[in-house]
C-alpha cells in the first residue's frame, strides 16, 4: 500500500484525541441540537469559544468534521467575525468600548492609559497572561459613556484614573 | 426563451432572457473590461471594473450580474466609467506588491493588461507595501500573496469546478488572504488535489508553476473552458 | 390557547398585583449600575418594613434617561416622588421609606420633563412598563391581540394593505416602504418563505433595537409573526448581535414563553397558521447589517454582500422569498394594526410617518433613548429634551446615522427630522444614532474615526470599499498629522466619489459621508491642517489622459 494511504487523517487524528475530553463531547451534544446542520456553523463556533476559550486549530477541524465542512470554509468564518479569537486570552479581559458615544467623551483616553500602564495594544495579552485588552465597535451602553467592560461586566462613566483603579482590584 | 432587446452603446441588439449584461456585451463585440469574472463559474460581482451605466437607473450596475431586461439601454463606456475604472486599478496596485518586470507572470497578466488599455502609466496613491509571504511548499504550484488582488476566482474554481474546497478567504478587509485548509502550508493541505485549476485561472502572478521565473507563467485558461464544456454542456472542444 | 383563555390568565394575573410598584429598570445601562443589586435590596427593604402586601418590586426595560440612571418608577401612590435618579444599592431604605411619607435624600426625577413630555411612544410604549421576563405583563396591556385579529379577522392582502396604508418606512435606516416590501414577498412564489428580523444593530453610539429587545421582546415576536402570516412564511430568523448577551437571554425566555402558550409554533390561536422563531447570534461583524451579508450569516457562512438584484424579497434565504426588516420596524407593527393604518399616517410629514426612536448621546446633558414624531426639528430635539451641551459648552453638530451618516452642523438645527431632509444634508435617517458634539470636537479627527470603523468593517470582497477606505484613512492621517497638502485633499474628495458610486454593498457606498459631510460643511478645519505643497500649486490629481490606449 502507498504510504501516503496509511498515513492518518488530521481529521480522524483530531477526532480520536477528543475522545478523552468532556469538552470535545459537550460540543458534539450541542451540533446534534443542531442535527449537524452545516448552517449553524456560528452557533457552534460561539459554544466552541464558550467552552475552550479560544478557537485552536485542532478544535476547528473537530467542528468540521463533524459538521461535514471543508476546514477552509471553518477557517474563513471563524476569522471573519471579530468575536472569535484564535489565540488563548488572558485571566482577565478589559474591553473598552471605541462606539461614537464613547469616543467623544474620550474613551481614546482611557484606552492610551490602559495601553500604557499595562504596556500592551489593543488584542493583546500581558506577558503574565493576566490581562487582555480588547476592544468594542459599540456595545450600546451609548447613555453611560465612556463604558468599559471588565470581565464581562460594564462600568459606567470612566475616566482613565477610574478604569485604571478598576484594573487594579481585578488583577 | 423570449428574446430581449435592448440597446448597448446605441446599438440596438436582441438576447435571450436570462443572459447578463456581460455575455450580450462579449456576444456583440462590446468589451467590457472584467477582473474577478471567470467563464465557467459563478459571478461575485467583486472587482467592480465592469461597472455599466444603464438609463433610468442612478446607480452603477455590474455587467457580470445584471441581468438583461426589455428596453435597456446600458452605457458601457463613459468618462466617468474610465475615470472609476482606472481608479479601481490604482487602488489595486497600491494595496500590494505588484511589481512587473520581476513577475512571473509579465506580459501575460491581466492586472497589467487592464492597465495598459485605460492608460495608467503611474499609480498617484500611496503605496501601502505590506509585509505578505510567499508559500512554496506545494511540490507543484507556489502563492505569492503579495500579487494576490482577492478576486477569489481560485477559490470559486476549486469549489465550484474541482468541489475540493481547499481555497477559501480568511480574515476580513485589507487584510484578507486566500488561504489552503486551516490557513497551512499548502504543501500540508490534505484536500488539495493537486489539479492546478487555480493555477489556471489566477488573473496575476499570485499563483504559479514552481520553477517558472519572469515573464514565463501562462495561466492556461483554455484548459478550465474544456473542463466547463465538457461537464455542463457535453461538448469535448479541443 | 384561545383568546378566553388568555383572557383568564391575563384577569388572574392582573388579581394578583399589588397597589404600589417600584418599576426597577434592568436594561444594559442600568444593569452596568448595579440595578440588580438595587432590585434585590428593595426587595428585602420592602419585607424588612413590613410593606409587602402593599408594596411589589417590579423588573421592567428601559425608561429611556439612561444618562440618569439606574432610574426607578412609582406607580399607584399619589406622591410626588414618581421617578428616582442615580440610585444606589444603599438606597434601597430610604425609597421605601418615602413610600411611607418618610423624608428622602435619593434625587428625584421629574416625570414631567421634555425629555419625557415631548416624547410620542408607540414602538417604546411598554419600555419601563412591562417585565420583560413575563409574557403575562406584555398580555395585560394589549399583547397578541393585533395577532389573534389578523389570524381570525383578516385576510393576510388586507394586512399588507393595512401596513401599506400607514405609510411605515423601513426603520433600519434606508427608509424602503414597508408595506412595499411585504407585498412584493407575498407575491413572490415559492412554497419556503422566510422572515428575518434584523438585530445586528451596528452603528457605534445608537441602542435603539437593543433597549426595545431588553425592554419589551414580545412586540418584536408579535410583530414578525403577523409580518409571517402576511406574507406567508412559517419560519422566522431574529439575528442578534453578540455584544448584547442581554437581549438573547430576554429573546430566548420570551420565545420559550410564547410557545407554551401556543402564541408560536403550531397552530396559534388554533389557526392553521404555523410560525417558529429561531435566534441567530451575529459575531462581531458591522457588515452584517446589510441585508444580503445577514442572510450570508444566517447561513453560516462569512458575511460578505452579494449584488442585488436579485433581492432578498425574491431570492433570499437559501434561495427562498425573504422578508428583512429592522427590530423597530416589527415594533410599530402590532400599533398599526390595532388602531389602523390610517391612525399612523396621521403622525409625522408627508413622506415620513410614525415616530422614530434616537439614541441621543455625546456632548449633552441629558443622555438616553426619545421616541419623537417624524418631521420633530433637531433642535427641539438637542436643546429642549437633550437640554443642550453640558458644562456651558457650544453644540457643533449633530451626527446622524453612524458611519453611514453625516454631521449636521448647528446652523441647519431647525431642519426637521425626517427621511428627506437629512439626505438633503448630506446625512441620512440611519437606525436613529444622534452623536451631539460641541466646540471642542474635531471634526477631521471624528471623519478620520468613522473611516477607520469602515475601513476595518470593510469585508473586503469588492476593490472600492477594501483598498478605497484604506487609502482614504491613510489621507485623512496625513491630513490630521499635518503632513497633507491640497492635492492630498482632492485625491480625498475624488476618493469620496469613487468609492459612493462603485461600492458593492450600503457599507462602501455610504462610507464616504461623514468625510463628504463634514467637508461640506467644516472645510476649513481640513484647509487649516493642510501645508504647503512641495510640488507647486497644480490641484487637480487628474493630469492623465482619458484616451483609451491599445495595446
Amino acid at each position: 500500500m502507498l504510504p501516503l494511504l496509511t498515513r492518518e487523517k488530521n481529521a480522524d487524528r483530531v477526532v480520536r484525541h477528543a475522545s478523552g475530553d468532556k469538552r470535545f463531547k459537550i460540543l458534539e451534544v450541542h451540533m446534534k441540537k443542531h442535527q449537524f446542520r452545516q448552517d449553524a456553523l456560528i452557533e457552534v463556533l460561539h459554544k466552541a469559544q464558550e467552552l475552550f476559550g479560544f478557537l485552536e486549530d485542532d478544535l476547528l477541524l473537530f467542528i468540521a468534521a463533524k459538521l461535514k465542512l471543508p476546514p477552509s470554509r471553518v477557517f474563513g468564518v471563524a476569522t471573519f467575525y471579530h468575536f472569535f479569537t484564535l489565540k488563548p486570552q488572558g485571566e482577565h479581559t478589559c474591553v473598552v468600548c471605541l462606539g461614537t458615544a464613547c469616543y467623544v467623551k474620550g474613551a481614546d483616553k482611557i484606552m492610551a492609559a490602559i495601553q500604557e500602564k499595562y504596556r500592551i495594544k489593543a488584542g493583546e495579552t500581558t506577558p503574565d497572561n493576566q490581562l487582555s485588552l480588547l476592544t468594542a465597535r459599540c456595545i450600546g451602553a451609548c447613555g453611560i459613556a465612556p463604558a468599559v467592560t471588565f470581565d464581562g461586566h460594564v462600568a459606567p462613566k470612566l475616566t482613565p484614573e477610574t478604569a485604571l483603579e478598576k484594573l487594579k482590584t481585578l488583577i | 426563451m423570449a428574446a430581449k432587446t435592448l440597446i448597448i452603446d446605441g446599438k440596438a441588439v436582441s438576447a435571450e432572457e436570462g443572459a447578463t449584461v456581460l455575455q450580450v456585451a462579449r456576444d456583440n463585440n462590446v468589451a467590457i473590461p472584467t477582473l474577478c469574472h471567470l467563464e465557467g463559474v459563478y459571478d461575485v460581482g467583486a472587482c467592480r471594473l465592469c461597472l455599466v451605466e444603464v438609463a433610468g437607473s442612478t446607480k452603477l450596475q455590474p455587467a457580470c450580474t445584471t441581468k438583461i431586461s426589455e428596453g435597456m439601454n446600458i452605457q458601457t463606456d463613459s468618462d466617468r466609467l474610465r475615470k472609476y475604472r482606472r481608479l479601481t486599478l490604482e487602488l489595486l496596485f497600491a494595496e500590494r506588491n505588484h511589481v512587473c518586470a520581476v513577475c512571473v507572470s509579465n506580459g501575460h497578466c491581466e492586472l497589467q493588461t487592464l492597465a495598459c488599455s485605460l492608460g495608467l502609466d503611474h499609480v498617484r496613491y500611496d503605496y501601502v507595501f505590506p509585509k505578505w509571504k510567499v508559500d512554496v511548499t506545494h511540490r507543484l504550484f507556489g502563492m505569492d500573496h503579495n500579487r494576490c488582488i482577492l478576486c477569489t476566482r481560485c477559490v470559486r474554481v476549486c469549489w465550484h469546478i474541482e468541489g475540493a474546497g481547499t481555497k477559501n478567504v480568511a480574515g476580513r478587509g485589507a487584510t484578507a488572504k486566500i488561504i489552503s485548509d486551516l490557513d497551512q502550508p499548502w504543501g500540508d493541505s490534505e484536500s488539495c488535489t493537486e489539479c492546478g485549476k487555480c493555477v489556471m485561472a489566477c488573473p496575476t502572478g499570485a499563483l504559479f508553476h514552481k520553477g517558472a521565473t519572469a515573464g514565463e507563467m501562462e495561466h492556461d485558461r483554455d484548459k478550465l473552458e474544456f473542463i466547463v464544456n465538457a461537464r455542463e454542456k457535453q461538448q469535448w472542444l479541443p | 390557547m384561545q383568546l378566553d383563555d388568555l383572557k383568564v390568565l391575563v384577569a388572574k394575573h392582573i388579581g394578583a398585583r399589588k397597589k404600589i410598584v417600584l418599576r426597577t429598570c434592568m436594561s444594559a445601562g442600568c444593569m452596568s449600575s448595579q440595578a440588580d443589586v438595587i432590585k434585590k435590596n428593595l426587595e428585602a427593604e420592602v419585607k424588612a418594613q413590613g410593606l409587602e402586601a402593599d408594596v411589589e418590586v417590579r423588573r421592567v426595560g428601559c425608561m429611556g434617561f439612561c444618562g440618569q440612571g439606574p432610574l426607578i418608577g412609582v406607580d399607584g401612590l399619589s406622591a410626588k416622588e414618581k421617578l428616582f435618579e442615580f440610585v444606589k444599592p444603599t438606597d434601597a431604605p430610604a425609597i421605601v421609606g418615602s413610600l411611607k411619607g418618610a423624608a428622602c435624600d435619593v434625587q428625584v426625577g421629574n416625570p414631567d420633563h421634555p425629555f419625557f413630555a415631548r416624547q410620542m411612544r408607540i414602538v417604546r410604549a411598554n419600555g419601563g412598563i412591562v417585565d420583560p421576563e413575563r409574557i403575562e405583563d406584555y398580555l395585560a396591556v394589549g399583547g397578541y391581540q393585533a395577532l389573534h385579529q389578523v389570524l381570525t379577522e383578516m385576510k393576510p392582502s388586507e394586512v399588507v394593505d393595512e401596513i401599506t396604508r400607514s405609510g411605515l418606512r423601513g426603520r433600519g435606516g434606508a427608509g424602503f416602504p414597508t408595506g412595499l416590501k411585504w407585498g412584493t414577498v407575498a407575491k413572490s412564489a415559492g412554497a419556503k418563505k422566510y422572515v428575518v428580523c434584523n438585530g445586528d444593530e451596528g452603528d457605534p453610539g445608537a441602542f435603539m433595537d437593543r433597549s426595545v429587545l431588553e425592554s419589551d421582546p414580545h412586540i418584536v415576536l408579535e410583530g414578525m409573526a403577523i409580518a409571517a402570516y402576511a406574507v406567508g412564511a412559517d419560519q422566522g430568523f431574529l439575528y442578534v448581535r453578540a455584544e448584547y448577551p442581554l437581549a438573547i437571554s430576554r429573546l430566548q425566555t420570551a420565545i420559550k414563553q410564547a410557545k407554551a402558550l401556543g402564541l408560536l409554533g403550531g397552530g396559534i390561536f388554533e389557526s392553521p397558521f404555523n410560525f417558529n422563531i429561531d435566534i441567530r447570534i451575529g459575531a462581531g461583524a458591522f457588515v452584517c447589517g446589510e441585508e444580503t451579508a445577514l442572510m450570508a450569516s444566517v447561513e453560516g457562512k462569512r458575511g460578505t454582500p452579494r449584488p442585488r438584484p436579485p433581492f432578498p424579497a425574491e431570492s433570499g434565504l437559501w434561495g427562498c422569498p425573504t422578508l428583512i426588516n429592522n427590530v423597530e420596524t416589527f415594533a410599530n407593527i402590532t400599533a398599526i394594526i390595532q388602531r389602523g393604518g390610517a391612525w399612523y399616517a396621521g403622525i409625522g410629514t408627508e413622506k415620513s410617518k410614525g415616530t422614530k426612536v434616537f439614541a441621543l448621546t455625546g456632548k449633552i446633558k441629558n443622555n438616553g433613548l426619545i421616541e419623537v414624531p417624524m418631521g420633530i426639528p433637531l433642535r427641539q430635539i438637542v436643546e429642549e429634551m437633550g437640554g443642550g451641551a453640558p458644562d456651558g459648552g457650544h453644540i457643533k453638530s449633530v451626527q446622524t446615522g453612524g458611519p453611514s451618516g453625516g454631521c449636521i452642523p448647528a446652523a441647519y438645527l431647525d431642519t426637521p427630522v425626517d427621511y428627506e431632509s437629512l439626505t438633503q444634508l448630506g446625512s441620512i435617517m440611519g437606525s436613529g444614532g444622534m452623536v451631539v458634539m460641541d466646540d471642542t470636537t474635531n471634526m477631521v479627527e471624528i471623519a478620520k474615526f468613522y473611516m477607520e470603523f469602515c475601513m476595518e468593517e470593510s469585508c473586503g470582497k469588492c476593490i472600492p470599499c477594501r483598498a478605497g477606505t484604506a487609502q482614504m484613512f491613510h489621507l485623512l492621517e496625513k491630513i490630521t498629522q499635518r503632513r497633507g497638502t491640497a492635492r492630498d485633499l482632492a485625491k480625498l474628495e475624488e476618493l469620496c466619489d469613487m468609492v459612493r458610486h462603485t461600492s458593492l454593498c450600503g457599507l462602501g457606498q455610504t462610507a464616504p459621508n461623514p468625510v463628504a459631510s463634514t467637508l461640506k460643511f467644516f472645510r476649513s478645519e481640513y484647509e487649516a491642517l493642510l501645508q504647503p505643497d512641495p510640488f507647486g500649486p497644480r490641484t487637480t490629481a487628474a493630469t492623465q489622459s482619458t484616451a483609451p490606449v491599445t495595446l
